[in-house]
């Protein structure tokens, strides 16, 4: 067990599971999943909101498997290797309130940090500007946590409170078993599927939920953070994660070369819009309030998964976000940004501005 | 008595970012950095190393870890 510890804290470790997780991604897409979106967080979160028909955007409402199997998978891994620290109460509200700003940052651009790494290895030239808001997003962060932005202390609580999210999500894939897709239906029982659009593209179940799982280990074990590895870089000039991030990209761009899925442009690329301004301004958003929550969108499913209950709270943040998005026109679509898109975006960025300057109580 | 930095139940990257601040302040010496998670634990590792500080002993204590990070 001591090998495999040190392995996934070690640079080789790190890049495996980004390499993993970049391959894995492009075949889903090869599988099923949309285009330069086998795996998103961000989306896959709002397709699940839209099968509990939290929003009724009809073209993203699919129970995504991958999401269920990044929560067991963590939870499994931080089980196995003793590492479930069943922990909760640091700003709750707060958190939830990142998770929201977060999600609809993200769906302004259209996809998480993850998806914007997948889109630009599809050749995706918008996904830049994101990148670079990202980039920005968290260099803010950076900023408050030099000035002594503090979340506070997240107590140990009882094993349950840690157990619920995992419990939450073994509930959300019961319902998924037992109110399987009928072919060509918008519903089954109480779920929504997508007939058309992005939410009607997706693997088979089964595979999506190995894949999943698979990368919930994976991930669990070696602290995989999208978020983290730009944070680190800028904060303390420490390239650990960003390696991961890197080889994330490098084999999903070769996944996608040996698959013929890469096709590069900037105008009709798969779930995407070409407002620059726009792709940069939601992910400034995102990425400041992923750094503000510590942790990126997957990080966060990750961490439920080890009994982090805050983390929880911002994964609930966000899919009510998702919920927002849809129902006050927030969200982008291929056409462009939502018509209430860009007031969202300035809302959400002083939103987080507050919280930032106000919550800056010293622990040490 | 080595100065200690207390990191429990603290996210990301709060318990990095007081270890290397204490670390500045001392410049070398011995300091007691305790966590609560495995996550903390490697991070401060990693980031005690980059700034030449040894891993002196790691002992679990409770919920968490005890780590005795050194500099001569």
């Amino acid at each position: 067990m001591s090998g495999i510890r040190k392995f996934f804290a070690s640079r080789a470790g790190i890049i495996s599971v980004g390499a993993f997780i970049g391959v894995c991604a492009a075949l889903l897409q090869k599988w099923g999943n949309p285009g330069n979106m086998g795996i998103c967080v961000a989306c896959f979160e709002r397709d699940i909101a839209g099968a509990m028909g939290l929003h009724r955007a009809a073209v993203v409402q699919y129970l995504r498997p991958e999401i269920l199997g990044f929560v067991l998978g963590a939870l499994l891994a931080a089980l196995a290797f003793k590492e479930f620290r069943p922990r909760a109460g640091s700003a709750p509200i707060v958190r939830f309130v990142l998770g929201m700003a977060a999600m609809i940052g993200a769906l302004v651009f259209l996809g998480c940090p993850w998806r914007a790494v997948l889109r630009l290895a599809g050749g995706d030239g918008n996904a830049i500007f994101g990148l670079l808001g990202l980039a920005a997003g968290i260099w803010v962060g950076t900023l408050f946590f030099k000035g002594g932005y503090n979340l506070g202390r997240s107590p140990s609580t009882y094993t349950s409170v840690g157990l619920l999210m995992p419990l939450i999500i073994l509930g959300l894939l019961a319902l998924r078993l037992i109110f399987p897709q009928i072919p060509d239906q918008p519903q089954s029982g109480i779920l929504f599927y997508s007939v058309k659009g992005p939410g009607s593209q997706h693997a088979a179940l089964a595979v999506s939920l190995v894949v999943g799982l698979a990368v919930g280990v994976l991930a669990q074990r070696s602290r995989f953070c999208t978020m983290g590895a730009i944070r680190d870089l800028i904060l303390f000039r420490q390239g650990h994660l960003f390696f991961g991030m890197l080889a994330l990209l490098g084999f999903a761009f070769l996944t996608n070369l040996a698959v013929g899925q890469f096709k590069p442009g900037f105008v009709g690329q798969p779930v995407a819009h070409t407002q620059e301004l726009w792709n940069f301004l939601g992910m400034v958003v995102a990425g400041l309030a992923f750094a503000l929550a510590g942790g990126c969108p997957g990080r966060q499913l990750f961490m439920a998964g080890e009994g982090d209950g805050d983390a929880a709270v911002f994964v609930l943040g966000m899919i009510a976000g998702a919920a927002v998005s849809h129902n006050f026109g927030l969200a982008s679509s291929p056409a462009g940004v939502g018509p209430h898109g860009m007031a969202a975006v300035i809302i959400c960025l002083a939103a987080l501005l507050f919280i930032g300057f106000t919550m800056r109580q010293k622990s040490a | 008595m080595s100065d200690l930095v207390d990191a429990r139940g603290l996210s990301c990257p709060q318990p990095v970012l007081l270890t290397l601040d204490k670390m500045k302040d001392l410049g070398q010496g011995e300091l007691t950095v305790l966590v609560d998670t495995d996550t903390s634990k490697e991070n401060v590792i990693r980031a005690a190393g980059s700034l030449g500080w040894q891993v002196k002993s790691v002992d679990a204590a409770g919920m968490g870890y005890t780590l005795t990070l050194e500099k001569s």
